[in-house]
């Protein structure tokens, strides 16, 4: 088996033994709660008949591992229950809701890297003068307040004060566009409205910034960290000495090496967003799935919180498998190290 | 150690990080004499003076029912560091435990304990405690439950890594050929070499939890009225944005003061321990 492919049977492998420890830590969590879900479901008018009918169907009565049997069952045929929110399977629900969110936090995860990285590579480029200890203060105020604490400061700034973005929601509602991926960034690429792309651009901006905010500190604090480490290193030395240009130096040999234990930090944030985007949904009233997932915690609603988490966490999970093998990608050491012995 | 804070004091950043711990954990202690209303940290309600701007006598302004604005945030503060406290109080042993044993253990208890961490940290911190918030009655008690569920993984893979490197230095090859015990090495031996990295960590993470506990209670899953508390602060006053823009801007400039704080002294105890290195 070639090394790459090697490693990424392994981490597959790894990755399904985190997702059934997941599985069973949001099945135990669902089970402690005190009462009774047949209860909860039905009111506190239902009688106990039809109490005790609902335990039956939703085998209740059973011992907990034979539960925790139908439980992997159902969800291993995408049936994650009907929401007692929405009345609507949790599925339906999570798939009308999800793209808005993944929208947001992949923007924002763009974001991140774009400017937190070379913010990163400037500061320890110019290590100790005025501009690194700017960029130090104005990236560690950046980790320092919640994303809502931005979304509010942003919104009041460039929405109210200084009303260049919109306030509030994905798009103006004089577009129609198709829902072919969930997406409206690329929906309306592909219906090809390039007015309504900008659109939704511009709404999508200002949540974004807000939410990246914190990853943008983080990945400038790490790659400022890991770039002067670096740039200690003998062969760096070497390249000044052959007269390789700065820039050169910093974009070329020095980053790399760099990049790749922020990328394992980077690979974190993006799972601290999809939690925070709950926060930033909130206050631009971005239609995703914060304002379902709290109504749902909210209703004690127990399918729509199993389901929500559990998809999270597996969004989570893929995107760590993706981060590893670009580490990979991008580290000869490891990406040969997979030799088999 | 008084080189250390001698170090410390020299840099201006870490000296500010100081002075704005200090001024929280101080204005929290004597709130009772520094604040102007100490009344209005509970239901009280003053009409006549409802959604004031900041002004001479409210230099904050006012809530929607007429409450100082900074008398609030002062006592916001003392939930704030309480919370802080008892979650580190309680998940910092228990991580550090977990990766003491599971680093120095190695084989199939380092497999089970390790892969049950990577569980918890796979799911989202804040989407873990709302969770479990949400099934349980939202608390403050259950707050730090919560919060607490998800912290000590961090502590574990923290200590988990140093103790897997520590286990291959002399020091503690020398305590097991003399016959030291497994606990032994793991308390007496690894873990006095690994305080360093548990105190820089906690600074850093005390602003993180008062961080992620005013998040869960600006979505309504932590603190409940009347107690002060800066995260539903927020979230009360941001239905009022743009026009009553202080009664968010204030409590959100509170939770930047603490957290920068503590990230700020948390930073230069870590350029300290890499100097020492």
């Amino acid at each position: 088996m070639p090394p790459i492919l090697r490693l990424i049977v392994q981490r597959i492998s790894l990755a399904l033994v985190v997702l059934i420890g997941v599985s069973m830590l949001i099945f135990a969590i669902a089970r402690v709660i005190p009462g009774d879900p047949a209860r909860i479901a039905l009111g506190p008018n239902a009688t106990v008949e039809q109490v005790e009918i609902l335990r039956e169907t939703l085998h209740l009565n059973d011992p907990i591992y034979v539960q925790y049997g139908y439980f992997v069952r159902d969800i291993s045929q995408g049936d994650l229950g009907v929401s007692l929110y929405t009345n609507r399977p949790v599925t339906i629900d999570i798939a009308q809701f999800l793209p808005a969110t993944l929208e947001l936090v992949i923007v924002a995860g763009i974001m991140m890297i774009c400017i937190g990285l070379p913010l990163g590579m400037i500061s320890a480029r110019y290590k100790g003068q005025f501009i690194d200890n700017l960029l130090r203060v104005v990236s560690l105020l950046g980790v320092s307040a919640p994303s809502f604490v931005w979304a509010v400061i942003l919104m009041l700034l460039f929405a109210y004060f200084l009303p260049i973005f919109p306030v509030a929601g994905r798009i103006e509602d004089i577009y129609v566009i198709k829902a072919v991926t969930g997406f409206l960034l690329i929906d309306t690429l592909i219906d090809g409205n390039i007015d309504a792309f900008f659109n939704a651009s511009w709404h999508i901006f200002l949540p974004a910034f807000a939410l990246a905010l914190s990853g943008i500190g983080q990945a400038a604090r790490l790659t400022r960290a890991n770039m002067i480490e670096t740039y200690n290193k003998p062969y760096i030395e070497m390249m000044r000495a052959y007269g390789v240009s700065q820039f050169r130096i910093a974009s070329r040999y020095a980053f790399k090496p760099s990049l790749i234990p922020s990328l394992t930090i980077i690979g974190l944030d993006f799972a601290a967003m999809l939690g925070n985007a709950f926060l930033v949904e909130a206050v631009f009233a971005w239609p995703g799935l914060s304002r379902y997932g709290v109504a749902v915690i909210l209703r004690k609603d127990l399918n729509a919180i199993v389901g929500t988490v559990l998809v999270i966490s597996l969004t989570f999970v893929l995107v760590n498998i993706i981060v590893d093998l670009l580490i990979a990608f991008l580290n000869p050491r490891i990406r040969y190290s997979q030799r088999p012995k | 150690m008084k080189l250390k804070i001698k170090i410390l004091l020299a840099n201006p950043l870490s000296v500010m990080g100081l002075l704005l711990i200090s001024l929280v954990f101080g204005s929290a202690i004597f709130a009772d004499f520094i604040t102007p209303f100490p009344l209005h940290k509970g239901a009280v309600v003053d009409f006549s003076n409802f959604n004031q701007a900041p002004n001479l006598t409210n230099i904050m302004g006012t809530d929607l029912v007429g409450r100082d604005l900074f008398t609030r945030i002062i006592y916001a503060f003392r939930i704030s560091i309480m919370l802080g406290v008892v979650v580190l109080i309680i998940s910092v042993p228990i991580g550090v435990f977990m990766g003491l044993l599971a680093g120095y253990s190695g084989g199939k208890l380092d497999f089970v304990l390790m892969r049950i961490t990577d569980v918890f940290l796979s799911i989202p911190p804040l989407v873990l405690a709302m969770a479990v918030m949400g099934l349980l009655e939202p608390t403050l008690l259950n707050g730090m439950l919560a919060v607490t569920a998800m912290w000590w993984p961090w502590y574990t893979r923290l200590i988990y890594n140093l103790t897997r490197s520590e286990k291959e230095e002399g020091y503690v090859v020398a305590a097991e050929v003399v016959g030291a015990s497994r606990w032994h090495v793991m308390f007496r031996e690894i873990l006095p070499n690994c305080t360093h990295a548990i105190i820089t960590k906690m600074t850093l993470d005390f602003g993180f939890v008062i961080l992620i506990v005013s998040s869960l209670s600006f979505l309504g899953l932590g603190v409940q009225a009347p107690t002060p508390d800066l995260g539903s602060m927020v979230a009360e006053g941001a239905r009022y944005l743009p026009d009553s823009w202080w009664l968010t801007v204030f409590p959100g400039l509170a939770i930047l003061i603490i957290v920068f704080g503590f990230n700020l002294v948390g930073d230069a105890l870590r350029d300290m321990m890499d100097t020492d290195s």
